[in-house]
């Protein structure tokens, strides 16, 4: 619930500081604020999160790990077979609920994925995506404390992500609490490799994320197939 | 030692070029080589990295076009820069690319990498090879999807999407802020900064 209060909150701020644009990317009209935001996640990860998700890496074997991140994937299936439908993937979304339904009994409550293995691979949809599909415009790029790279549309979509979370929805504060945790840090410690990737790439690090980000999403909104934008083909004479 | 890499060099090159390779092989071969001598490597696997860019040059780096690459990270600014800017632009851009890829590759652990079947007609000069990396300890594969071009040389790659995110257009807004407040000048002045202090890292580490 806090975190939905946050959002909102934030999205309120958002709008109310829109018209205060500044002369960078058309996508991130609030560049000055993002750019706080994102230099205060930056400092939270290289003070805590990084080195604990180092800490988690180090200490459990990749078979564990794999078994750990395969769990919590397994709660997202139910969601992702609903946004399947949402989408007008039913087919897609039969399939995402049978992943569902054999990792959770045969892959022991999701911590093996069979299912992959015998064909059905994980999809990765969520309501963002879903309202991307139906043709609503990403808004503005958008950096959500701890959270990171966003926009307003899939700001919004998070929310109901949230919502439907299958870890909130099991019972005792202490429970699913340290489940949060936990998946945060398998999350974390699966990106660790992308991170020391993007620390040698980047000029400028929150430039980099935010264009990386933004394809990223434009590229799950149309499942790995994305016209070619006429902006990548400009110039490109020879 | 750079006698020798010349040697390595001159071997590939008449190999390289006395056959044309379909694209989709030619990822394929190059990707299947470089895996093997990194399970086999034991330099490689405790961090050299001499012996990683080595083995970039000689095996992946002559399979990129490099100057098509900065030219479309540059967009519009590639014809505000003279031909000699263009050039050490390339050369600085090069650098950095190649020092990133070298950092993923050797994050390398034991992936599955799967090709998806070419959809290309035989007259085709511009095809998309597609792959997909199945990772230890996630259960989301991650695609590479490999642009590429037929040159007289051979296919050459100038683009590179990982998860559908390029390794070159993702550059191009910093591209573009960079050339507005300090001119071309000034971006190839920070490439070559980033590059530095990539060295200096490198070697403060082994």
């Amino acid at each position: 619930m806090q975190k939905a209060k946050t959002l909102c909150l934030l999205f309120l701020a958002g709008t109310l500081s829109g018209c205060a644009t500044s002369g960078g990317n058309p996508s991130d009209p609030l560049e000055p604020l993002n750019r706080a935001m994102f230099s205060f996640n930056d400092t939270v990860d290289d003070a805590v999160v990084r080195p604990v998700a180092k800490a988690y890496r180090a200490a459990l074997p990749g078979i564990v790990r794999t078994g750990i991140s395969n769990f919590f994937s397994n709660l997202e299936d139910v969601w992702i077979s609903v946004n399947d439908v949402l989408q007008g993937k039913v087919q897609q979304g039969f399939e995402d609920f049978g992943r569902f339904l054999l990792n959770s009994t045969f892959g022991i409550g999701g911590i093996f994925d069979w299912a992959s293995e015998v064909g059905l691979p994980k999809n990765n949809e969520d309501f963002g995506q879903t309202l991307g599909s139906w043709g609503i415009g990403t808004g503005a790029y958008l950096v959500l404390p701890i959270l990171g790279p966003s926009t307003f549309r899939d700001g919004f979509g998070l929310l109901l992500d949230t919502q439907t979370d299958l870890v909130f929805r099991i019972d005792g504060v202490r429970v699913h609490n340290s489940l949060y945790l936990t998946r945060a840090i398998s999350n974390r410690a699966n990106l660790l490799d992308a991170s020391s990737v993007i620390e040698t790439a980047a000029l400028d690090k929150y430039a980099f994320v935010r264009e990386a980000w933004l394809q990223r999403r434009r590229n799950l909104v149309y499942d790995g197939n994305p016209p070619r934008e006429k902006e990548e083909a400009e110039d490109d004479s020879r | 030692m750079n006698l020798f890499r010349f040697f390595v060099a001159a071997l590939f090159i008449p190999i390289a070029q006395a056959q044309v390779l379909a694209p989709d092989v030619l990822v394929k071969t190059i990707t299947e080589e470089v895996v093997a001598i990194l399970k086999q490597d034991k330099d490689i696997q405790a961090g050299d990295p001499k012996k990683v860019a080595d083995l970039i040059d000689t095996k992946v780096v002559p399979h990129f076009n490099f100057t098509r690459m900065t030219r479309i990270a540059m967009a519009r600014n590639w014809r505000s820069a003279s031909p000699e800017q263009q050039k050490e632009l390339t050369g600085e851009f090069k650098t950095l690319l190649v020092r990133t890829y070298s950092t993923a590759i050797s994050n390398y652990r034991d992936q599955k990498i799967d090709y998806r079947p070419l959809r290309a007609k035989p007259e085709d000069t511009e095809v998309t090879v597609k792959s997909e990396v199945k990772q230890s300890g996630s259960s989301q594969p991650v695609s590479i999807d490999y642009e590429m071009e037929k040159t007289p040389n051979g296919w050459k790659v100038y683009d590179v999407k990982v998860g559908g995110v390029s390794l070159v257009t993702t550059y191009r807004d910093t591209f573009a802020s960079e050339v507005r407040d300090h001119g071309v000048d000034g971006l190839i002045k920070s490439l070559a900064a980033k590059n530095r202090q990539g060295e200096r890292a490198k070697s403060g580490k082994s």
